[in-house]
């Protein structure tokens, strides 16, 4: 179900959690609610859950007005950062609870139970209690239990945020897999830029309390809207005014035009990919991103002279249109 | 830890238990049973020792549920509902650990006596509080009340708010999520408070000795009857009583023990 969000504030003491958000999340999208720590991004997952209420605004999930509802009559699935599982129950007992909650009978719950652990993959481990499971097999757990009862809405608040990166990685693209078979409208909570480009099909950019950009990862990184979500999305070097990516960064040995003299300082292989760090003659210090073999035919050294030219920089003037030089 | 001196510290430990706690609580055993078993249990079975026994374990089967109940839900007024006055009620709940027992029964006195607050308008409705039944469990809920209160409220505080939010979003409502979630979750703190309780109003001696007036076969506890008896040189009474507190007391302790073991499987 799609779900709107209008003109959402809230406040927590003097901390202005959300100010003035509107956003909008079509029927069956995966959507990432992108930003650093303290951007509200949370908060505005746990308010379309019911687990926060507005100071003012709406939230809407398929059209119905749900602000004044309490989050056991919204139907939403969430999952919690802490999976928060239910520790004194077992695996089959915590998917099992909204079931019972609901008054299942016993035989179709079971059933019901059975077909979320074989899709979660934990049909094993049902008779386990989450302190024999490990984090990643916990937050498929906590999935499972969330899915349940199915939910017209799925909401996860940094979901892979307590996990180590391979495991992270994998619950990504199942959680791609999830979504494809579920088809249920998805938000996710993530800092993390990658993650987000990765998952989802629609990102929104929190800054402050407040929406910064919303789209496609695409659209995001091609066209930002302001200087933030140029620097969030995607790396950025600056120069005076305008910014340039890494890799629209072209390192040449001989001055040219639009070229800049910089110090190479450090050269940095991560494989293929390889950055490239300078000093620039006012002592700003910028980035290139150069695959191996540009490295090798540059045969670039560290404390030598070489020349930056900027390929396509991005400035932003007041009313934060983007312009490409 | 070097060995020499983990065995010093055992020593040292164990010679303090023993000292201090099981060499008197054995020197009772001993005593009670040093004429034979039949001088303490005639004690305890007299007319004066059975109505002892049936007070204190109604003392129990009062002050207990009560203090359980208000117990577990102050706890959650203090941990999840934060406002300003929480930090007043926190201290008011530690009153009764702060004040001698003997001062919390003179000031029932000054409530329910003959010429307190509400005395007359009781005595007149016909319900008689000082040097009855009705005074001593007002007196044993008082000095009981803050243990189960202080032993949820920690583990209330660590379990956190999300499993609660998570049981919510699931459907639960309020008393549902604490039925299912809060409560099983919190159940070795409320527990560990019950058998504090329990304990605290077996042997409460103090307030229940002042407002009851330990009338003999009438308003006396067993704390209050081994007193009683030890004063009038019975001593294989007195002991006898004791070593039946004790047991009660330890009878509780082992009960939670047994359920936690029996959980842990």
């Amino acid at each position: 179900m799609g779900i709107a969000v209008e003109g959402a504030r809230k406040r927590f003491g003097e901390f202005q959690a959300l100010d003035d958000v509107w956003i909008e999340v079509p029927d069956g999208s995966l959507t990432a609610l992108l930003g650093p720590s303290g951007s509200g991004k949370s908060t505005l997952l746990r308010v379309i859950a019911g687990l926060e209420a507005l100071d003012a605004g709406a939230v809407l999930i398929d059209g119905d007005d749900v602000s004044g509802r309490p989050a056991r009559k919204r139907k939403v699935g969430f999952v919690f950062q802490h999976y928060a599982a239910f520790k004194h129950m077992t695996v089959f007992e915590n998917v099992c609870f909204g079931l019972r909650i609901r008054k299942w009978p016993k035989a179709k719950a079971a059933r019901r139970v059975h077909e979320l652990l074989d899709l979660v993959q934990l049909e094993g481990l049902a008779e386990r209690f989450p302190s024999q499971l490990s984090g990643g097999q916990r937050q498929r757990m906590a999935l499972a239990r969330a899915l349940a009862v199915e939910p017209q809405v799925l909401l996860l608040d940094e979901p892979f945020g307590a996990l180590d990166a391979k495991v992270r990685r994998d619950l990504r693209a199942w959680l791609r897999r999830l979504h494809a078979e579920t088809g249920v409208t998805t938000i996710f909570v993530t800092h993390d830029q990658e993650e987000a480009m990765e998952v989802a099909g629609q990102l929104v950019v929190m800054n402050e309390g407040r929406v910064e950009q919303s789209g496609s990862a695409e659209e995001l990184y091609e066209r930002p809207a302001n200087e933030f979500v140029m620097s969030f999305v995607g790396e950025v070097n600056r120069l005076g005014e305008a910014f340039v990516r890494p890799h629209d960064m072209q390192v040449v040995l001989d001055p040219g035009e639009r070229t800049e003299e910089a110090l190479v300082r450090r050269i940095v292989a991560l494989g293929f990919e390889i950055r490239v760090e300078f000093v620039l003659g006012d002592g700003a210090e910028v980035w290139a991103q150069l695959t191996r073999p540009e490295l090798q035919r540059l045969e670039l050294r560290e404390g030598q002279i070489a020349y930056l030219r900027p390929l396509q920089a991005t400035s932003f003037n007041g009313s934060g249109v983007s312009a490409a030089v | 830890m070097a060995p020499a001196s983990r065995w010093g510290l055992r020593t040292l430990g164990l010679g303090y238990v023993f000292a201090l706690l099981l060499l008197p609580l054995g020197l009772i055993f001993y005593k009670t049973f040093e004429g034979g078993i039949s001088p303490p249990l005639e004690a305890i079975a007299s007319p004066e020792g059975l109505q002892a026994l049936k007070l204190t374990l109604l003392m129990v089967a009062v002050a207990v549920p009560l203090n359980t109940v208000f117990g577990v839900g102050c706890a959650l007024l203090l941990v999840r509902h934060r406002w300003r006055g929480n930090f007043l009620v926190d201290a008011v709940i530690n009153l009764p650990f702060a004040i001698s027992p003997v001062v919390i029964g003179l000031s029932l006195f000054l409530l329910y006596g003959t010429t307190g607050w509400f005395g007359p308008a009781l005595a007149e409705a016909g319900l008689k509080v000082l040097f009855s039944v009705p005074g001593m469990v007002l007196a044993s809920i008082f000095v009981s009340l803050p243990f189960v209160v202080r032993e949820t409220v920690p583990v209330l505080r660590e379990i956190g708010t999300e499993q609660e939010q998570a049981a919510h979003t699931l459907g639960a409502g309020a008393w549902q999520t604490f039925r299912r979630v809060t409560l099983p979750a919190i159940r070795w703190g409320v527990a560990y408070g019950v058998v504090l309780t329990t304990a605290r109003v077996l042997g409460e001696f103090g307030a229940v000795s002042v407002v009851s007036g330990s009338i003999s076969g009438q308003t006396q506890t067993l704390p209050l009857f081994v007193e009683k008896q030890y004063e009038n040189f019975n001593l294989p009474g007195a002991f006898g009583a004791s070593m039946l507190l004790a047991l009660l007391a330890l009878t509780t302790l082992l009960a939670m023990n047994l359920l936690k073991r029996k959980e842990n499987g």
